[in-house]
C-alpha cells in the first residue's frame, strides 16, 4: 500500500467502489476493505470519504471532484483515487 | 510500509469496532499442543450455543467488522463449525479459521473450497515430524500434511502454513518457505508468547536474542511472508517491520473467547484482562464502553523504556510477554532486542507467575507435564 501513486485515473470515466469492498467509518476518515484480495486500506481524510460514497452519483470522475473538491486539491485526490484503483478498490462503471 | 504516526496514535486510542477480533469458538480440542494459548482440551459447558454465536454474528457484522480471526481449540469439532462460518460469509464477514488439520478431511476440504471469503491456516510447528510433534503431540506432523494434501486436491487455493516460532524452528525457516512453495501455499510465522500452557513451556521455547536477529534479518528480506504483525518487538533491530508497530489489545485487537468473554488480547486469557461478556451487554458495548478497555486507550506511559531511542519503533514490546513472565508492563518485552528483558527477568524476586484464567487442559495430559523455570 503506497500514499504516493501516480495519477492513473481517467477521470472522465465513471468510476465507483467494487461491490466487494466494505467501508466502515472512523474518526480519522475510514476503513476500507476488499473482501476479495483482503487488502485493508486507511482512508486517511473524510474528504476522501465522501467522495468514494457519492462516486455513483456522477456522471464521471470529473463531476465528483468539480463538486466536492477545492481545486487546489484536486490533483491530490485524483493521487489518491488512483492508489485506490491500483488495490482493487474501484472499478470502471 | 509503516502507517504514519498520527494515524498510529489514534489507533492507539481505539477505533469504532476491531481489526482483528478473534472468536475461540470452542475450547474442546483433540490435540494438547505445550504452548496452546487457550490451554484447550476439554469443552465448556457455557459455550455459546449455535443462536447465541448467530446472533453474536448479526452485531459483528452491524459492526462492520471485515472478518473473524476463528479459532479455539479445534474449531473443527464443534458440530455447528460449517453452519457458523457459512452463517458470517453470507452476512458479509470474512472467515480467517485456524485449524490443527485432524477434521480436514477430504469432504470438508471439497465444502471449505466451495466457500467465498474463507481463508484457512493450518498449525504446523515443526517442518518435520519430530520438531513439530514434541510440541504438538504425537501424528499431528502427519495430520497436517493430511490436510494440506486433501485442500490441494481440492483446489482451495493458497491456504496458509502457521507457524509459532520456537528454539527448535528458526533454523527451519528455509525449509518451511520451501514446503509452502510446494502447495502454492503462504507462510505465516507468529511469536511464541507465554500465554495458556505456553507460561510453563516459554521458558524453554522461545528464540535465543541470536535466533531471534536471524529471523528479523529473515523477515526483512521476505515482506511477503505473514506474520500478523506479531514481532514488531523487533524491529529496533533495524527498518521496522510492515504493520502498525504498537500493541494492539484492547485498541485494534481482542478476542472473544468460547463461553463469550471479552478478552483485550487472544495472548491474555486472565482477569486482569477481561473486559466482560457478549451475553450482558452485547459485543459493541463492552467495545466501546468496557473500563479496561478505555484504560487501555488512554495515554500510556513509557515506564522503563523511556530512555531507550528505539521506544518509538516498539513501544516497549508485547503486554502480554511481560505480564505472563511475571514483569511489570512498564517493564521491557521479555525478548527486548537489547536485552532489556533479561535483565528485568532476573530482576524477579520469586515470582509467582500469573495463571490463565481458564484451563480447559484435559487432566489426564496435565499430569505428564512438569514446569519449567519461572
Ligand atoms: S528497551 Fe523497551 S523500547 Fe527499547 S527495544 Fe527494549 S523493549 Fe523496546
Ligand atoms: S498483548 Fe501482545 S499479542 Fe496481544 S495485542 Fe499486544 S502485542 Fe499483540
Amino acid at each position: 500500500m503506497s500514499d504516493v501513486a501516480t495519477a492513473t485515473l481517467d477521470a472522465s470515466r465513471a468510476w465507483v467502489l467494487s461491490p466487494e469492498v466494505s467501508l466502515r467509518d472512523e474518526a480519522f476518515g475510514a476503513l476500507a476493505y476488499h473482501h476479495g484480495n483482503r487488502r485493508l486500506v486507511f482512508l486517511k481524510s473524510p474528504t476522501l470519504v465522501a467522495l468514494v460514497r457519492a462516486l455513483d452519483t456522477y456522471e464521471n470522475l470529473n463531476g465528483a471532484l468539480d463538486a466536492l473538491v477545492a481545486p487546489a486539491e484536486r490533483s491530490r485526490y485524483l493521487q489518491a483515487l488512483s492508489s485506490l484503483e491500483q488495490s482493487g478498490l474501484l472499478r470502471a462503471s | 510500509m509503516p502507517a504514519n504516526s498520527s494515524l498510529r496514535d489514534r489507533f492507539e486510542r481505539g477505533l469504532a469496532a476491531p481489526i482483528c477480533l478473534t472468536w475461540e469458538l470452542t475450547y474442546a480440542c483433540n490435540l494438547a499442543c505445550t504452548h496452546c494459548l487457550s490451554s484447550s482440551g476439554r469443552r465448556d459447558p457455557r459455550e455459546l450455543s449455535t443462536a447465541e454465536a448467530k446472533s453474536l454474528i448479526d452485531e459483528i457484522a452491524a459492526m462492520q467488522i471485515f472478518y473473524i480471526n476463528v479459532g479455539g481449540g479445534e474449531p473443527m469439532v464443534r458440530r455447528d463449525f460449517f453452519e457458523l462460518v457459512e452463517y458470517a460469509v453470507a452476512a458479509h464477514v470474512g472467515v480467517k479459521f485456524s485449524t490443527n488439520g485432524t477434521r480436514l478431511d477430504a469432504a470438508a476440504a471439497r465444502r471449505l473450497a466451495a466457500t467465498d471469503y474463507l481463508d484457512i491456516q493450518i498449525s504446523l510447528d515443526g517442518v518435520d515430524a519430530p520438531t513439530n510433534d514434541a510440541i504438538r503431540g504425537a501424528g499431528s506432523y502427519a495430520a497436517a500434511r493430511r490436510a494440506m494434501d486433501h485442500l490441494a486436491a481440492a483446489n482451495f487455493g493458497p491456504f496458509k502454513i502457521s507457524v509459532v516460532m520456537t528454539r527448535h524452528n528458526v533454523a527451519q525457516l528455509d525449509a518451511f518457505e520451501a514446503l509452502a512453495a510446494s502447495y502454492g501455499a503462504q507462510l505465516r510465522l507468529t511469536r511464541l508468547r507465554p500465554s495458556g500452557r505456553g507460561v510453563d513451556t516459554w521458558d524453554a521455547l522461545h528464540p535465543t536474542r541470536a535466533q531471534n536477529r536471524d529471523l528479523y534479518h529473515w523477515l526483512v528480506a521476505r515482506p511477503e511472508v505473514l506474520t500478523g504483525d506479531s514481532f514488531f518487538h523487533l524491529s529496533p533491530l533495524g527498518a521496522p517491520l510492515d504493520g502498525l508497530n504498537l500493541c494492539g489489545a484492547g485498541r485494534v485487537v481482542c478476542l472473544i473467547d468460547p463461553i463469550g468473554d471479552v478478552y483485550a488480547c487472544p495472548f491474555v486469557i486472565h482477569e486482569q484482562f477481561l473486559a466482560g461478556n457478549v451475553r450482558d451487554a452485547g459485543f459493541a458495548t463492552v467495545w466501546r464502553e468496557s473500563e479496561l478497555f478505555t484504560s487501555l486507550r488512554a495515554e500510556g506511559s513509557a515506564g522503563a523504556c523511556a530512555s531507550c531511542g528505539a521506544y518509538d519503533a516498539c513501544r516497549g514490546g508485547c503486554m502480554a510477554a511481560k505480564f505472563f513472565t511475571g514483569l511489570e508492563l512498564s517493564d521491557p518485552d521479555p525478548e527486548c532486542v537489547f536485552g532489556h528483558g533479561e535483565t528485568a527477568l532476573a530482576q524477579r524476586v520469586a515470582v509467582a507467575l500469573p495463571t490463565p484464567k481458564e484451563d480447559h487442559s484435559r487432566r489426564v495430559a496435565l499430569t505428564v507435564r512438569s514446569r519449567v523455570g519461572g
